[in-house]
């Protein structure tokens, strides 16, 4: 399996077919060269799957944002990119006054918004016209690599469906790298612990795997325990403590967004959704899922 | 020191290695948190930090360009790095050396695809024993593709110099001081040369030759660069796998005692 699995460098011959070229590659003189540090996927097009890079939006993309600013007509959003974003009041969900702006949208409110139109200029139009966007003001928000997003969502969505059936959260990945995770009797803990999980060891084969004994063990674990609510609630603790070491710092850059005021009934189609738009614009999940498998 | 008073003996220079030798060079990377990408290279005494960070905004505004991202390099030399101490801060010989360093990298970077960004790169001289603007931009180079930075290739670089009227390859701090010549040369992967300075005197037929080592050189420099890169996550995956191995056997010890 390790065979399959190419790590290329940047100018890499990756083939002779000008055809076949595909993201992450560039063309020389009629040949096709990785442009990216990354792993080989060589299907009907070549591209190279990145290890590490910055989140560059792009049209249609769904993203967690944090106001940074209100302007004139515009939220100005951080959506973790050397861009910012900027959402104008004609695309929050309903129409509000100007001087009503940072009524509705808070300077560090964080928002689930989708990218409307991307210009040569790197002008980024953000728009919460969709009625699977809202502010986000419940749950917490975790952040991993960007180019560990397609891996946390897995092969149609496989790997992110199996931590929401584990851990009964609703959890919304945005292309950007930040999770929100949500839910009433959800356990977050485990989600951000699996989340970790996946974001340190998605470039080694056998993840799926490796997620499933896991969780396995988390279920062994709690059912070993005597029925006493006490105790077991301590236990948890501890063993989040020892397991994994870099929990403490996840939770530096966790952000616990208010409380649970609007948690409401339609969440869980909400979150499919978002994780099929993704499938259909970016097919991201299939391809590292094959190559890793 | 002082000048030593042969260079080359029966064809060994004072550290023992033949004229076409370089000194032995470690490179690791991803070692710093903070950075998006990173790179640490002990090249001989030498020992040179560099870190990337980026595509991100422009500070000050001002600099930015409208179609392409620019790119900053910043090489800076430890006040501990040298012999003498060196007093801190920029200095002339420092902005000289970023900006050839920064004219060395710039050309295989694909900036086009971020406009109104800016890469910055930082090198960071902790100990030095010449050559260290070659070292600079080998991390450089190393740490730009740690970031995941789209590039057309990596870029190499090396020295070469005159000493006892010979010339060798990757000088060491004796030769740089006392020798006639030094020319440092950066070159992309397919050859195309994006640094070549030259202090001292050589004849054109020893500059034709001098060149040709200097590829040479970086071809070699080349190849450990591109083995740092892919060794980094080969580890990893090794260590998985061993790490699976050991949790199968106790799972089946475990298996066994529950059967007993």
């Amino acid at each position: 399996m390790s065979e399959k699995q190419r790590i290329v460098i940047p100018g890499d011959l990756v083939s002779d077919d000008e055809a076949q070229r595909g993201d992450g590659t560039y063309v020389h003189d009629g040949s096709v060269y990785a442009s990216l540090y990354g792993i080989l996927n060589k299907r009907e097009k070549i591209r190279v799957v990145p290890l590490s890079g910055k989140y560059i939006p792009t049209r249609r993309d769904v993203v967690v944002g944090f106001v940074k600013e209100v302007t004139f007509s515009n939220w100005i959003v951080d959506i973790r990119s050397p861009y910012d974003g900027l959402l104008h009041v004609s695309e929050y969900p309903k129409r509000i006054e100007l001087d009503e702006m940072s009524a509705h949208l808070k300077i560090g409110e964080a928002v689930l918004v989708e990218v409307k139109e991307v210009d040569p200029m790197m002008k980024i139009e953000l728009t919460m016209r969709d009625r699977r966007l809202r502010a986000i003001r419940s749950g917490r928000i975790v952040e991993i690599s960007p180019s560990k997003v397609p891996r946390l969502i897995g092969h149609g969505g496989s790997m992110i469906s199996l931590i929401k059936s584990k851990t009964d959260c609703s959890i919304v990945v945005g292309q950007n790298g930040r999770v929100w995770i949500n839910g009433k009797a959800c356990d977050e803990a485990l989600a951000v612990e699996a989340i970790d999980k996946i974001e340190r060891e998605s470039h080694i084969p056998g993840l799926t795997e490796r997620l499933g004994k896991f969780f396995n063990m988390e279920e062994k674990s709690s059912e070993t325990i005597p029925t006493h609510p006490e105790l077991e609630e301590e236990d948890e603790d501890k063993k989040n403590d020892t397991d994994n070491a870099s929990e403490s710092k996840i939770e530096e850059n966790d952000v616990v967004v208010g409380s649970e005021e609007d948690d409401d009934s339609g969440g869980t189609n909400i979150e499919d959704d978002v994780c099929d738009s993704k499938e259909e614009s970016g097919e991201g999940g299939n391809i590292m899922d094959e190559l890793l498998e | 020191m002082t000048k030593p008073e042969k260079f080359i003996t029966n064809g060994i220079r004072i550290d023992g290695r033949k004229p076409e030798e370089l000194r032995p060079i470690k490179i690791e990377v991803g070692i710093l948190d903070r950075a998006d990408g990173s790179c640490y290279i002990e090249h001989g005494l030498n020992k040179v930090f560099a870190a990337v960070y980026g595509p991100r905004e422009v500070h000050p505004r001002h600099m930015q360009k409208p179609t392409t991202a620019i790119v900053r390099f910043r090489y800076n030399m430890a006040s501990f790095s040298v012999e003498e101490r060196k007093r801190p801060g920029p200095d002339r010989r420092s902005t000289e050396v970023s900006k050839v360093s920064r004219e060395a990298v710039e050309p295989v970077i694909f900036t086009e695809q971020f406009p109104k960004s800016t890469i910055d790169i930082f090198v960071e001289v902790l100990q030095a024993d010449a050559g260290t603007r070659t070292v600079g931009i080998n991390a450089a180079s190393v740490a730009l593709a740690d970031a995941g930075i789209p590039m057309r290739g990596l870029v190499s670089a090396c020295a070469v110099g005159k000493v006892d009227g010979e010339l060798v390859l990757d000088l060491m701090k004796e030769e740089d001081n006392y020798g006639d010549a030094d020319m440092p040369l950066a070159m992309t992967q397919t050859g195309e040369t994006t640094l070549l300075q030259m202090d001292g005197n050589l004849t054109p037929e020893e500059f034709e030759k001098a060149i040709e080592m200097a590829q040479e050189g970086c071809k070699e420099i080349y190849e450990l660069q591109k083995n740092a890169l892919i060794e980094r996550y080969k580890k990893d995956i090794k260590t998985e796998e061993e790490t699976m191995v050991e949790n199968k056997t106790q799972e089946e010890t475990n298996d066994e005692v529950k059967s007993e």
